[in-house]
């Protein structure tokens, strides 16, 4: 063919012709990328080493209380499965504060938030996609242990149905904590561009209002005042999902005295997870409004 | 030894618009707590013990000498601008030595006087609880800002490493294995509580010759080693 008439030079550029993926493709590859980011995965070996051993802590415990109960032939796992999230609680604060910084403060510091959203992708995208790729990644490090100590019970012969309600209750709870936590970790990294600060921030958001919520449980069965140990447990992350799967998924409450919720304030307690998740969920879409900036 | 303008620039860079909020906070959670106990509790001492050394030693301090002593050189070295400080004709163990400065004033205005006029509030002093406690906070900061610091030099995950070792190694293991409780800051600190406080009432594990050795060897080992590291510093990029 020849050249237009209007052309000085002709140096061979050519428009793409292919099949455009759209938006719902962009979206799924956010997603799986942010995924397999809080694992390392598709990373530098350096930054597989602290998700790859918080994921090694968070089975270890579950795979030894599989073989004593094996070994020692016990009638019961020696650990609920609802409890295990909350007894590993700091391992999973740890994955999240070093992971979910990891996951949005980068595309701040380095502008590449508006490189994103000059794709065909919107806000919403965005937002869904990082959260429920945190979600996921949580969802993977608290229900991974719990298939372990599942798969375990079976083998060591334990009751089937009883094993399976209390796999299924323990799945429900994590699915609730992997939602909260994420949406938490996210608004807090979000907020700032350096990474440790955001680090830092969600460790202070979950250690300490969960040292202060425990201080003032403590202090109230000091005093006997066991009423008011169910309502401080609102004020912490970790001890609301304590306080549903209590009222709500017969789980033992770890609560000091084991004073957990009654069923009335565990409609309050779950009242406040959702409102919290929903909330995070909207801190993050106005927090993207001005996105890059 | 003390640089004025690196010293500014890290002040700055430490309080400096939102960071100042994570390390605001914590000492006012602190004395929220406080007043609201004081209120409904009333002063105790087992109230106060329980507050001191379970919420503000133990969670607070750490926390705050994390944030501060891998907030001073951590944020510098992981964006690239540390590298204009270091072309500067300024001694790395000075530049250390000053942030070093820096990051124990800020912890211990952070740290020591909440926890002093917590102890107030909640006990209004009695058995020398609150300045026992606040001397522990001081002491504390001054080692932790120091560890911290080295840890700042040494990796990227300076703040995940500094929580792993103030949650992990303070609280899991010095709660199972014996031995782990002699080599802990909070320790340490709480062994100078124990000489200031009232007789029984504040415990520690360790005595106070061996905690000051440890403290003192801690402190200026792990500074030293911050300036030598400072001193060999590659600047990597982004993984």
């Amino acid at each position: 063919m020849a050249p237009a008439q209007d052309v000085i030079h002709n140096i061979g550029y050519r428009n793409y012709a292919g099949a455009r993926l759209g938006r719902a493709y962009a979206r799924r590859a956010l997603f799986s990328q942010s995924l397999r980011g809080a694992y390392g995965l598709g990373r530098s070996a350096k930054s597989k080493v602290l998700p790859m051993t918080l994921f090694g802590v968070m089975c270890v415990p579950a795979a030894i209380m599989v073989a004593v109960t094996v070994t020692a032939k016990l009638s019961k796992l020696p650990l609920e499965y609802t409890r295990y999230a909350i007894v590993l609680q700091a391992v999973i604060g740890l994955f999240l504060a070093a992971q979910a910084p990891q996951s949005v403060s980068r595309d701040l510091r380095f502008k590449t938030i508006p490189l994103y959203f000059s794709r065909p992708i919107e806000r919403v995208d965005y937002v869904v996609a990082k959260f429920a790729a945190m979600a996921s990644a949580l969802f993977v490090l608290t229900a991974t242990p719990l298939l372990i100590l599942y798969v375990g019970a079976l083998l060591a012969k334990l009751d089937f149905a009883a094993q399976t309600k209390g796999f299924a209750q323990g799945l429900v709870s994590v699915v609730l904590l992997s939602f909260l936590f994420a949406g938490l970790g996210l608004v807090v990294a979000a907020l700032t561009p350096r990474r440790g600060f955001g680090v830092a921030g969600v460790i202070a958001l979950l250690m300490i209002s969960y040292g202060a919520v425990s201080t003032l449980q403590a202090i109230a069965l000091d005093r006997d005042t066991t009423d008011a140990i169910a309502w401080f447990g609102l004020f912490s992350p970790v001890t609301v999902v304590d306080g549903v799967q209590t009222a709500f998924l017969s789980a033992t409450s770890a609560f000091p005295g084991h004073h957990g919720p009654s069923t009335g304030q565990g409609v309050v307690y779950l009242a406040v997870l959702l409102a919290l998740i929903a909330g995070s969920y909207g801190l993050l879409m106005r927090r993207y409004r001005k996105a890059g900036l | 030894m003390y640089h004025p303008t690196v010293a500014r620039l890290t002040y700055r860079g430490l309080l400096g618009r939102r960071r100042a909020l994570v390390l605001f906070a914590l000492p006012a959670l602190l004395l929220v707590i406080s007043a609201v106990l004081r209120v409904f509790v009333g002063a105790d001492d087992d109230t106060a013990r329980n507050v001191l050394g379970g919420f503000a030693l133990a969670t607070m301090v750490p926390l705050i000498g994390v944030v501060a002593g891998t907030g001073a050189i951590g944020p510098e070295i992981d964006d690239g601008s540390v590298v204009y400080l270091l072309a500067k004709p300024v001694k790395r163990h000075t530049v250390i030595l000053t942030k070093l400065i820096v990051a124990i004033g800020v912890t211990v205005a952070l740290s020591a006087i909440p926890t002093l006029i917590a102890g107030y509030l909640l006990n209004g002093n009695s058995q020398q609880i609150a300045v026992a406690y606040a001397a522990a906070a001081a002491i504390a900061s001054v080692a932790y800002s120091a560890i911290f610091l080295l840890l700042g030099t040494v990796t990227r995950h300076a703040v995940v490493a500094g929580l792993v070792y103030a949650l992990v190694w303070e609280s899991l293991f010095g709660s199972l294995i014996a031995g782990a409780r002699t080599l802990s800051v909070q320790q340490w600190a709480l062994a100078l509580a124990q000489r200031i406080g009232a007789d029984g009432a504040v415990t520690a594990e360790v005595g106070l010759p061996v905690a000051l050795t440890l403290l003192v060897a801690v402190t200026v080992g792990a500074t030293w080693f911050a300036g030598h590291k400072l001193r060999t510093l590659s600047i990597a990029g982004e993984e």
